[in-house]
């Protein structure tokens, strides 16, 4: 059994930074060794992930990209999944795809200020290896992965908002927060209204938020993701700032879906 | 309880899958639950399932069953998880008298406590009108996942929708004093039944007894609200749908302990920023270190209630 913690010594634990307690989450591949160049996941479909996504470039598999979701989604629809590639020291991009959904990629980032995680959801269609992938100045791609078993079905079936019509009133509004972290940075959350259809469900069409930036009130990008259509409905995202990126202030959150409609709003702390 | 989650497995993937575990079946066994049923009362009977998840190993038989032997006839307190199960049933009660069926009452939609319908009369199946509306909505789902989670226990389960309507009010049938309290929280309508001969209470899912509470369909201010009416009952024992039978209050007690510290625990962590994957990672208190499936069953409840506790948080 696990021992007991104070939920608030827990929260600020996360918040500045340790990672959670691993009994109740897996958190990368079990490796011995913290790097290795055979698939850890083991996965029939690695060999295809690696041409699609890295060619000829070397790839290894490094514990540093860590990648943390539950060992069964619960909710095809939703699985949470935090990516978190600051132990790489210089990582700034991130790839994230699924090898099994039918849609592979689910998103990637570009942490120009923020640091390189991210927390969000996504639909799997069935059990996957999740992996995040970083390229290093060296020209090495380094990957982390987790297999998630999921009974299936979150690509292929249509958002409940593609059934509802309130959405539409409320397409791309933005709710968010920014909290203080105790390492002097800060952390944002964000979830914008969108139906993030796949295209995969009989008739209904693709429809899907392509681009999102969180800026300061200055304009500095802090972070820049673009998503695909495993991004779960109605996106949520966890975005961490080092205190040299924290400005205490409002933050801007732009974007567009793939319809061309902007995404345009203020988090506010 | 509750299902993990409610997909529509296709039948091609469903039989698949059960060919997959031909090879388990040739050396399994003949499925027979062993139902024993036990005497709690004067002619009230409980049947108790084991406290842990649904599985091929216990094919579905972790939900607790009653009955009570009236003048003219037998109540039926839930059917179980499979048509195997309402069948094994029906051969239990025989053993313990020749009297008809009078009423077989769902006290919930949730598919253990249903799925067993179609071993019984089909005049004698009741529930309330909420739980007859999601057995005809969510059945069929339900029912999928039943076959993923046990196999072939399931064979030839299909979903019957009781046609009788049970409303709130003390009655008498087959010459019994009873009592439908319909309440609410852990679905949308939990019927608690009042055997006032005996005083005895099966209290539905509403009570776990050392088996950890499922959340896919809860409300749990409503459930909480539940519980304190549960515990103003003065009754000698009451039935859980999960767990022994009990002659105190405790698993009343343990039962909202366990749902005060969940919905705390979702809302201060939605309050403090958390991401779920964070959420997910949370220790269980050693106060609920003897309640099965804690660890699993929190983490279920995570990805059920923290949707709604996180967008409460960013609107404030
Ligand atoms: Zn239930």
């Amino acid at each position: 059994m696990i021992r007991h913690a104070t939920l608030a010594a827990l929260s600020l634990a996360l918040l500045a930074g340790s990672s959670a307690g691993a009994a109740n989450l897996q958190t990368t591949a079990g490796v011995q060794t913290i790097q290795s160049v055979s698939d850890p996941l083991d996965s029939p479909r690695w060999e295809d992930m690696r041409k699609m996504f890295f060619g000829d470039a070397p790839v290894i598999f490094d514990e540093r990209v860590r990648v943390s979701a539950p060992r069964i989604a619960e909710d095809s629809m939703n699985v949470p999944v935090t990516v978190d590639a600051s132990a790489l020291g210089d990582a700034r991009s991130v790839l994230v795809f699924a090898d099994f959904n039918p849609i592979i990629k689910v998103l990637e980032f570009q942490a120009t200020h923020a640091r390189p995680s991210l927390g969000f959801r996504l639909k799997l269609q069935q059990s996957s290896p999740v992996r995040a992938a970083v390229l290093g100045s060296d020209g090495i791609w380094r990957v982390g992965g987790a297999w998630i078993t999921a009974t299936g079905g979150g690509c292929t079936l249509p958002s409940t908002g593609s059934s509802s019509p309130e959405w539409q009133e409320r397409l791309n509004e933005v709710n968010g927060r920014i909290w203080s972290r105790v390492d002097g940075g800060e952390r944002v959350r964000m979830r914008i209204i969108h139906p993030m259809d796949t295209g995969l469900a009989a008739g209904i069409p693709v429809f899907h938020i392509e681009d999102l930036a969180l800026a300061d009130s200055a304009g500095r990008k802090l972070i820049e993701i673009q998503t695909f259509e495993p991004v779960s409905e109605n996106p949520s995202f966890t975005i961490d700032l080092p205190p040299e990126a924290t400005s205490g202030g409002r933050l801007h959150v732009s974007g567009r879906d793939n319809n061309g409609n902007r995404i345009d709003a203020w988090v506010t702390p | 309880m509750g299902d993990t989650m409610i997909t529509s497995v296709p039948r091609a993937l469903l039989t698949l899958l059960l060919s997959a575990l031909a090879p388990l079946l040739a050396q399994a066994n003949d499925f027979d639950y062993r139902l024993a049923p036990r005497m709690i009362a004067n002619d009230v009977y409980a049947l108790i399932g084991t406290t842990e998840d649904f599985s091929f190993a216990n094919g579905g038989n972790i939900v607790n069953s009653g009955f009570i032997v009236g003048p003219s006839g037998v109540i039926v307190i839930d059917t179980g998880s499979s048509r195997r199960y309402g069948e094994q049933l029906l051969a239990a009660i025989a053993t313990i008298t020749d009297k008809p069926i009078a009423l077989t009452i769902n006290t919930h939609h949730h598919p253990d406590h249903f799925l067993g319908n179609q071993a019984f009369p089909p005049d004698t199946l009741a529930a309330t009108p909420e739980t007859i509306h999601g057995i005809r909505t969510e059945g069929e789902g339900f029912s999928a996942n039943m076959y993923r989670l046990n196999g072939d226990w399931m064979l030839g389960s299909e979903v019957v929708v009781p046609a009788k309507t049970l409303a709130a009010g003390r009655i008498r049938v087959a010459g019994r004093d009873l009592e439908f309290l319909p309440l609410a929280g852990h679905t949308a309508s939990d019927l608690v039944v009042i055997d006032h001969d005996s005083g005895t209470v099966f209290a539905a899912d509403l009570i776990f007894n050392r088996r950890a509470p499922t959340t896919p369909h809860a409300d749990i201010p409503r459930w909480l609200a539940a519980l304190d009416t549960l515990e103003a009952i003065p009754a000698k024992r009451w039935v859980p749908g999960h767990g022994e039978v009990s002659e105190d209050t405790a698993p009343i007690r343990h039962t909202r302990a366990y749902l005060e510290w969940l919905a705390d625990t979702i809302t201060r962590g939605a309050e403090a920023g958390l991401d779920m994957t964070e959420m997910l990672a949370m220790p269980i208190p050693e106060a609920f270190a003897d309640m099965n499936l804690a660890a699993s069953e929190f983490r279920r409840s995570v990805t059920h209630l923290y949707p709604a506790a996180e967008q409460a948080a960013l609107k404030r």
